[in-house]
């Protein structure tokens, strides 16, 4: 095997050279973002079929969000991408120690996010606008009456499935964020090779995107139409 | 002796904890055989029930539960693991000219999570069984089924991403790992249509993931997503399953395809006729696939106007299989044919694949479907695909391959006699079911009229001997593992990379690293070489003596 003579210590077997490692890495992690784009794909088709059937309810419930609070929880979101952008950038120049500082910087502002999320989801719950048996609608001030009680159950079936989802990967995010801290700190990095940082780098990323469409879709159906 | 995959490392954990995609591909190959035999236990067990106009062995209950646990199993657990599993798995990094796949590690994940998934339907099968059918079409999966549901859509939602991981490292591996002057239009038909179903996989399982993720969600939480008395719609879950699982059908029958486009070159010693119609013809069938999920839907309350679209995408498809077909047919045209096992396959799979491929367009003509809808001719439609089509080309492919995924020959005689018993037992299983589904026999009852007995008898006597023909191979393969010949490199006078190692390939494929300078099924210069070879052997001879 001739193409092994230059050898570095990051290149896997099956690999020519780094390069060929680092742009097979790249070209998998956009197929996978393709998954998971293919798998919120799914859900959106349901949420439009829904939102489209039950417009005026869908709007009702989604006035009972607390908007404010998931517009700062975007703002925290982007955030964290621009902090993880700049430690790709720091791993990129070889800068170690502000690679493990956006690292950290970046899982605060996720775990801040579903600290505001989780908070939000327990004022759900103490309204009682968790579907199921537990299910209870009573309109606040300056949203409209509504009749149909079960298309209103059903937008929090899909808020609740939505951000649920989400938060998930942001769980997954901060095991991968903890993963690469570590890996920072044995020194496994370096300006040659810093891959896996880029990777999850474009994976913290989409879950950021997911987001920013989900706020919009989610909290803000018809709030321009002030009652 | 030279070390090659297999006797390199021979305890458990070598096996277990391989990243070898050959001896992953080896774990896939016994995994998917077990659930293929316990799906076809099931559909034996039922045919015998069909031998009799009344339901004299089950209870209508357990014939559901039969026909459920033979689809999920031949579905999600055999067919669709198949080809690109195992044969997919061991041959595209070779006949690319690679050392491996591009990821190994998670092509073993990809094995785990599959059989971490095949626990969780034999954990299903444990619980009772599931009786809504391989569809789990609701309301029958979230109101009206007090079996085993969850653990069974569990089950494919986890063998889902198990493909998904085989579907990345395909595609990767196509784009990055090519051997020096292995160009896209060199690639063999075989890596062209494994590209083409990686493509179907990575974008239509995620969808079935949330399907069935929504519908877990119905039934634990009692949510009403697909309930209409709580505002859900259940024919959005059928919109969403078949968004999934018609492109499923050519995640099936795709690879398949490919198999055949390498056997078929072999059998003729030819190049495959029209070698860019047959490689952009798989990713048309891929395209068109994700647009006509519609047609599965034409009595269900989908709207007239969708159901002419569907219907007519649906006829398009019919335009890249042809292609396919006439083109394998053109190779075979003035071929010098061999007549083996592959050979037979081959013209198994082009018999079977027409009819089936032809019945589809009846199904695709709303006005027929209405009529056939839910029959027994769907049935067998879909068995010529799937069966027809899919399993005889993934047999052909593992005779055609085994001397060198094991380095011994299988006895020829046996390999063509199965070859024959498969294609006779099948037809005369699902020929008649054609007929039982024209005359209006419906499907998925356990006890039918007086009148369609005769046309039963004859396709549950298929089915008899259609198992003979699935359980010979396994037989002989077996005993070829011992005792059978050991084979040479290139038994067939095969043109491809995965020819040039030696049989069976040591663990990084190939002992130097190739570079490709000729096409693909270059076997006119490959005959011509040969006999050059045999000349100049012939000429040296009397020297010697």
């Amino acid at each position: 095997m001739s193409s092994h003579a230059a050898h570095s210590p990051y290149l896997r077997h099956q690999f020519d050279d780094l390069p060929q490692q680092r742009e097979s890495a790249a070209l998998g992690m956009w197929a996978f973002l393709v998954t998971e784009v293919m798998f919120f794909g799914g859900i959106f088709g349901a949420y439009t079929l829904y939102r489209h059937w039950y417009f005026p309810e869908w709007d009702a419930a989604s006035r009972q969000l607390d908007h404010y609070l998931g517009a700062f929880n975007t703002f925290v979101l982007l955030t964290s991408s621009l902090t993880m952008a700049f430690a790709v950038d720091a791993a990129a120049s070889g800068k170690i120690p502000a690679l493990k500082r956006n690292i950290l910087l970046t899982l605060i502002l996720g775990v801040t996010f579903v600290g505001i999320k989780m908070y939000e989801y327990y004022t759900k719950w103490e309204h009682g606008l968790v579907p199921g048996s537990g299910f209870h609608w009573h309109p606040i001030p300056g949203t409209p009456e509504i009749t149909n009680i079960n298309a209103a159950e059903l937008f929090y079936v899909f808020y609740f499935t939505m951000t649920g989802i989400h938060a998930f990967h942001m769980l997954i995010g901060f095991g991968l964020l903890i993963t690469l801290y570590i890996q920072a700190k044995l020194g496994k990095f370096s300006a040659e090779y810093y891959t896996p940082v880029e990777m999850i780098g474009l994976y913290w990323h989409l879950v950021d995107i997911l987001w920013v469409f989900l706020f919009p879709l989610l909290y803000l159906i018809d709030r321009n139409v002030v009652l | 002796m030279k070390t090659n995959y297999l006797t390199n490392g021979q305890t458990v954990a070598s096996w277990l904890l391989t990243g070898d995609h050959k001896r992953i591909a080896i774990l896939y190959l016994i995994s998917i055989t077990l659930f293929f035999f316990v799906g076809g236990f099931a559909a034996l067990l039922f045919r015998l029930e069909l031998l009799t106009p009344k339901g004299d062995m089950f209870l209508p209950e357990e014939y559901n539960r039969l026909f459920t646990l033979h689809g999920v199993m031949m579905v999600f657990f055999f067919m669709v693991p198949s080809v690109p599993a195992v044969l997919g798995n061991f041959l595209l990094p070779i006949m690319i000219g690679a050392r491996d796949l591009a990821f190994p590690k998670l092509n073993l994940a990809s094995y785990y999570i599959y059989l971490l998934a095949g626990i969780c339907a034999v954990v299903a099968l444990v619980q009772g069984g599931v009786d809504t059918g391989w569809t789990f079409y609701t309301p029958y999966s979230s109101t009206y089924s007090n079996t085993a549901v969850t653990a069974a859509a569990l089950g494919v939602f986890i063998a889902g991403f198990s493909s998904i991981l085989t579907g990345l490292n395909f595609i990767v591996t196509t784009h990055t790992m090519r051997a020096p002057g292995m160009t896209w239009f060199r690639l063999p038909l075989f890596v062209w249509a494994q590209y083409a179903t990686s493509l179907i996989i990575i974008l239509g399982t995620p969808v079935l993931a949330i399907t069935v993720l929504l519908l877990g969600l119905e039934r634990i939480f009692g949510v009403g997503i697909f309930d209409p008395r709580l505002g859900g719609d259940p024919v959005l879950f059928q919109h969403l399953f078949w968004f999934y699982s018609h492109p499923a059908v050519y995640i099936m029958v795709l690879p398949s395809m490919g198999v055949i486009s390498e056997l078929v070159a072999c059998s003729s010693q030819k190049k495959v006729f029209g070698y860019e119609f047959v490689a952009f013809s798989s990713l048309a069938i891929a395209v068109l696939g994700f647009l006509v999920w519609g047609h599965h839907m034409f009595v269900t309350g989908q709207s007239m106007y969708a159901g002419f679209v569907f219907s007519f995408i649906s006829m398009l498809v019919a335009i890249p299989s042809a292609i396919k077909v006439f083109n394998w047919t053109a190779t075979i045209y003035k071929g010098s044919v061999v007549w083996n096992t592959a050979t037979l396959y081959v013209l198994g799979f082009l018999g079977l694949f027409t009819i089936g491929g032809l019945t589809g367009l009846f199904l695709a003509t709303i006005a027929v479907d209405v009529h056939l809808h839910d029959t027994y001719f769907v049935v067998a439609h879909f068995h010529y695909i799937m069966v027809g089509g899919s399993v005889m080309g993934y047999l052909g492919g593992i005779h055609f391959w085994w001397p060198k995924m094991t380095g011994r020959m299988f006895p020829e005689f046996f390999g063509k006699l199965s070859a024959l018993l498969v294609f006779v037992g099948f037809n005369l299983t699902f020929f008649p079911q054609f007929v039982l589904g024209y005359l209006g026999m419906p499907r998925r009852y356990h006890a039918y009229p007086d009148e369609f007995q005769m046309l039963n008898v004859l396709s549950t006597a298929g089915a008899s001997v259609l198992g003979l023909g699935y359980v010979l191979p396994l037989i002989y393969l077996l005993w070829s593992l011992k005792y059978g010949k050991k084979a040479p490199d290139n038994p067939w006078h095969a043109y491809g990379l995965e020819w040039e190692t030696s049989s069976p390939p040591p663990t990084f494929n190939f002992d130097v690293m190739p570079v490709v300078t000729r096409p693909a099924y270059d076997y006119d210069t490959e005959a011509i070489e040969r006999q050059v070879e045999a000349e100049s052997i012939a000429v040296k001879k009397p020297e010697v003596e």
